[in-house]
């Protein structure tokens, strides 16, 4: 095996920290505006949130067609569980892509606010209005967002062990510009 | 009531022997809805206003004379959550502690063609008075006639969402009024 294949292919790199990045802008985002009184900044605030969210689905269908696709490098050597927790952490991560913004998006519906894709592209509403509905998929969504941040902290605190207790290629292999 | 808007064009229908002459002058408030839709961040948020009053008189033989006032209870406005309508009676939207009430009074109407009509009149909100024009259809369903019209109102003639709101990339400046009046023809006279 030379060194070349060890890394991450190019596309899989890509899409792991343009998603990663998108998840953090969010984050802040949807923490800061929900405390705020109504105002113009906060609809936009709101808006850009949701698009941000959309992006991150949208971008999960080509990273998971990759995914399927293209076989990731293998494992560097550890202990077995640890690397059936990298394994379930990742699977989680990936279903964390899909379920928060798609909560959020149900979220949106419910709560009487089409989400339009960058103020030009209406997406459907696939659940009506409803008042109860809509404080439901808040709580689905808050809760779903505490698990994708649980999970994000394991991921990076899993990536730091490896590169810094292990001293192993782990985290090396996805950083963008890494040889 | 009404009546004596209509009073005279009937009287001279009657005399002149036409048509029997229909006016539809009881408003179905019941039937009626008063809707709008505004486009927050491009995103349409539908609303209305649950309590208003209208007078119509309106008789499809002879249009020009019809007459239509409507005044609406702003406080009534279902702004599609209760963050906005907490927000929109307040002073920088529509300032219901002194202004309670937005009116229209027609002072035209005339005929498009088919069942195509447009009433001209003056809009007051807020202590602005502007010209509306507003295209409508007439519909006679049994005893009933049906009004289903619409124009854009430009929110910021009116000085509605001032200060901070005054930005229309967040909320356009533009607003889409639908009405749906259901105005029952008056009994007949001989």
């Amino acid at each position: 095996m030379n060194t070349a294949s060890q890394r991450y292919s190019g596309p899989a790199i890509a899409a792991h920290w343009i998603i990663a990045l998108l998840i953090l802008a969010a984050w802040p985002l949807g923490a800061y505006m929900h405390e705020l009184p109504l105002s113009p900044t906060k609809l936009k605030l709101y808006s850009y949130h949701k698009w941000i969210g959309i992006t991150v689905l949208l971008l999960f269908v080509p990273r998971i067609l990759w995914r399927i696709t293209h076989r990731p490098p293998a494992a560097l050597p550890m202990p077995a569980w640890q690397h059936k927790i990298a394994e379930g952490t990742h699977h989680l991560l990936y279903l964390l892509m899909v379920l928060v913004p798609l909560s959020g998006w149900l979220m949106s519906s419910a709560k009487g606010f089409q989400t339009v894709y960058f103020g030009v592209l209406p997406l459907p509403d696939l659940v009506a209005k409803s008042e109860e509905l809509g404080d439901l998929l808040k709580e689905v969504h808050e809760a779903l967002n505490f698990g994708l941040l649980l999970l994000v902290g394991l991921h990076v605190a899993g990536a730091l062990k490896h590169h810094v207790i292990d001293r192993d290629a782990t985290l090396r292999r996805m950083l963008p510009f890494g040889k | 009531m009404n009546i004596r808007f209509i009073a005279l064009p009937a009287a001279v229908l009657l005399a002149a022997g036409t048509a029997q002459a229909v006016e539809f002058n009881q408003v179905d408030a019941g039937k009626s809805t008063l809707a709008f839709s505004s486009k927050q961040m491009g995103v349409p948020v539908p609303g209305n206003f649950k309590r208003f009053t209208s007078q119509i008189s309106f008789d499809p033989a002879k249009p020009t004379a019809a007459h239509t006032t409507l005044e609406i209870d702003l406080a009534s406005i279902d702004a599609g959550s209760k963050d906005a309508n907490d927000e929109v009676v307040g002073k920088q939207w529509f300032n219901v502690k002194a202004f309670p009430t937005a009116k229209f009074v027609s002072t035209s109407v005339r005929a498009l063609g088919g069942n195509k009509y447009e009433a001209s009149g003056k809009m007051t909100i807020k202590g602005q008075t502007r010209d509306v024009v507003a295209p409508f259809t007439f519909k006679q369903e049994g005893a009933s006639g049906v009004f289903d019209g619409g124009f854009v109102l430009k929110r910021m003639d009116y000085g509605i969402g001032e200060g901070p709101w005054a930005d229309v990339s967040a909320v356009a400046n533009e607003i889409d009024i639908k009405f749906h009046v259901v105005a029952n023809a008056a009994p007949t006279k001989k």
